[in-house]
């Protein structure tokens, strides 16, 4: 039951536009450091359900951690829609203890192996520092450093004496700390932390044309599975994705036109026409771009190809729910560190919910 | 039929972008129909009612393989990627025509080796533009593979055999049905080539006592193919197996006695690549008994589809007769 205090709260909020500014950055850093890797969301559910408890009118955790989160609106008519972002990130499962301190892991999502060598990592739900090592250069041979060394290989190691608190089964991540790199943000997980922010931010100022479905899913990155079961419970007329996508937009080692970048940074949200996944729904690609248009707001196409987002599984449960994607361009993701832009946030944002104001029961006719 | 199947064949519609083919099946199934309606995702169902209300869903997808612009570079050379399962091979100096109406044909960059073929990220569409700013396409523009409809009296080619011919075989059938004893809904089902994904939907809404699809399977009737029981002119291809389903054997059993009752001429078909708009409907909801009847098709996914017209018309014959009599799985 909502009480009246709240619905006072909720009112005044209700009226101001979603932004991003000091407080929402300072969510940012904190989901970005929080650790939550598939499978593993805990720790990032709690943050969750802090900031939308206050704005929702109903939050249920599902059978497989899913937060699902209703924002009922006014008036009639007024359609379903699902806007979901997920909130596990890739990283690091430990596998076997081989000796004190020592351990075998596997990768959690897709991991470049490259990336792994001498990184530091924090393991468990305690945060454990550890590191994943390599033999150094004095002792390797030429021939040696040409090839990459295979997850197989490599061990996370916690140091003696710590691990009576880390045991198998354990997850870890990149230890990467939350930091400000000129027009940047740098952060672990940005994929799809700032697709959490962004879906924080139009719940405690949800748009009141709609009944807004948040879905802060689980499992995304080992194949949509908490999407999946999310769009089955939500049941809605149409579905918006907010994720972050790979930047590529570096020069050509000799100067010529760089033809596939993905997408690029401080060219605004990109839309997504096609992934592996998910056609989009033509109609909502329009509802996106004559918004932008009109509202002044930048944008681009996320170049069709492979790759996806909880699209996929959302598109196609029950009979059909038209579905699309934005994303916030970023560069070097499921690496240690990505980057993003913050005006290219801001105007993700801005233009999410300018297209969720728009919606009406004929947006899909 | 044979104008039915020209016009079906030239209607351009690359998985997702089924719209002009859905208009044109529309108008062609609607004075038979008791309810044409269009779901979320776009598949078009078209039912016609019976005396059971038990239904029976037929599938045929509606689109076909294409390209989508990803690039338009500063000469005005589009790159592009994949809709469904293009071969690079089929690519070289063909021909594509984008939903806007613009045309173009298919280059490579300088191959080094003559004997690989190259992957399509080196290849682009040259539409004659030569900068941007004069190019007639944009990224996300969609284009399907540009050949016209060849008829060679018994067999006739195009591209989008897959699956228009299935889609002609159902419209065909709608229009000799009878009143049918179970209710049918013919589906023709959209992003087919990109992962069943129309059928599933579809299936989930529909939630049918049986569903069969119907749609091309390759042959092992040209030089040095690899081997396979089926052959062009032999009649249709009751599905036993491909890498999707396991076909319902009470549904193949109903299907060959069916045949066999009417004299009608028909092959058994296991198929080791490949599957069909059968497979999500025999998964959908609590699970649905499901089959395929398939055209034999050469030359899957070039530009040029064979079929023979015999087979097509067999196929019809044998789907009225499942659609007349009841209905028994045993």
């Amino acid at each position: 039951m909502r009480n009246k205090q709240r619905d006072k709260i909720m009112t005044q909020e209700k009226s101001s536009a979603p932004r991003i500014a000091a407080a929402q950055i300072r969510l940012l850093e904190r989901l970005s450091n929080a650790c939550a890797v598939s499978g593993d969301e805990g720790a990032l559910r709690q943050v969750v359900l802090e900031q939308v408890r206050s704005a929702a009118d109903d939050v249920i955790v599902d059978a497989l951690g899913n937060v699902l989160v209703t924002c009922r609106g006014q008036g009639k008519d007024r359609p379903r829609v699902m806007v979901a972002a997920h909130m596990d990130e890739v990283g690091f499962l430990l596998t076997h203890k081989e000796n004190e301190g020592i351990f075998h892991f596997d990768t959690v999502g897709r991991i470049d192996a490259r990336q792994l060598v001498g990184k530091p990592v924090l393991v468990g739900s305690e945060q454990i520092p550890g590191v994943i090592g390599v033999k150094p250069v004095h002792l390797t041979e030429i021939e040696e450093r040409s090839k990459v060394i295979s997850i197989k290989s490599l061990r996370i190691d916690i140091g003696l004496g710590k691990d009576s608190k880390v045991k198998v089964g354990d997850r870890a991540t990149f230890a990467t700390r939350f930091f400000r790199l000129g027009r940047n943000l740098c952060g672990k997980a940005f994929d799809d932390r700032i697709g959490v922010a962004t879906l924080i931010e139009l719940v405690t100022h949800a748009p009141t044309n709609i009944d807004l479905l948040a879905a802060f899913t689980v499992q995304e990155e080992i194949g949509l599975r908490g999407a999946r079961v999310a769009a089955y419970t939500f049941d809605p007329d149409l579905a918006f994705v907010l994720d972050c996508t790979p930047a590529f937009d570096l020069p050509s080692w000799d100067g010529e036109e760089n033809t596939r970048y993905n997408t690029r940074l401080g060219a605004g949200p990109a839309i997504y026409i096609a992934d592996g996944g998910t056609i989009s729904d033509p109609r909502l690609i329009q509802l996106l771009v004559r918004t932008a248009e009109e509202e002044g707001i930048p944008y681009q196409f996320r170049q069709p190809g492979g790759g996806g987002t909880d699209a996929g599984a959302i598109q196609r449960q029950r009979a059909g729910i038209p579905s699309v994607s934005i994303s916030v361009p970023g560069r070097y993701l499921h690496t240690p560190v990505s980057l993003v832009r913050l005006e290219d946030w801001k105007q993700t944002l801005n233009l999410v919910y300018a297209a969720l104001r728009r919606i009406t029961s004929k947006t899909l006719t | 039929m044979k104008s039915i199947i020209k016009t079906l064949v030239e209607t351009p519609g690359p998985s997702g972008y089924e719209a002009q083919v859905r208009a044109v099946v529309r108008k062609m199934v609607e004075p038979f129909a008791d309810e044409v309606k269009v779901d979320a995702l776009g598949n078009l169902l078209v039912r016609k009612c019976g005396s059971d209300e038990r239904k029976v869903m037929l599938a045929a997808h509606m689109d076909e393989i294409g390209i989508m612009a990803t690039h338009v570079d500063e000469n005005g050379f589009v790159r592009f990627t994949n809709i469904g399962g293009v071969r690079p091979f089929n690519c070289l100096g063909g021909r594509v025509r984008f939903l806007n109406g613009a045309l173009g044909i298919i280059g490579a960059e300088r191959m080094l080796d003559e004997s690989k073929v190259p992957p399509l990220e080196k290849m682009y569409i040259d539409v004659g533009a030569s900068s941007p700013k004069d190019c007639p396409v944009h990224v996300g523009d969609v284009a399907a593979f540009e050949r016209p409809f060849l008829d060679l009296g018994d067999r006739l080619v195009a591209k989008a055999m897959d699956d228009r011919i299935g889609v002609a075989a159902l419209i065909e059938t709608l229009r000799c049905l009878k009143t049918p004893l179970h209710e049918v809904v013919f589906v023709f089902s959209v992003q087919e080539e990109v992962g069943l994904r129309g059928a599933t939907t579809a299936a989930f809404g529909i939630s049918p006592y049986v569903g069969l699809a119907v749609d091309v399977t390759r042959t092992g009737d040209t030089p040095k193919e690899a081997k396979m029981d089926v052959a062009l002119g032999k009649g249709p291809a009751i599905k036993v197996r491909d890498r999707g389903m396991l076909s319902d054997p009470r549904v193949v059993d109903w299907m060959v006695r069916a045949a066999k009752k009417a004299g009608l001429p028909y092959q058994m078909e296991v198929l080791e690549r490949g599957t069909t708009d059968a497979k999500a409907i025999q998964i959908t909801q609590a699970g649905v008994p499901a089959g395929c009847l398939s055209i034999p098709c050469r030359y899957i996914h070039a530009p040029s589809e064979m079929v023979d017209f015999g087979d097509v018309q067999q196929a019809v014959k044998l789907l009225l007769e499942l659609l007349h009599s009841p209905i028994s799985l045993k």
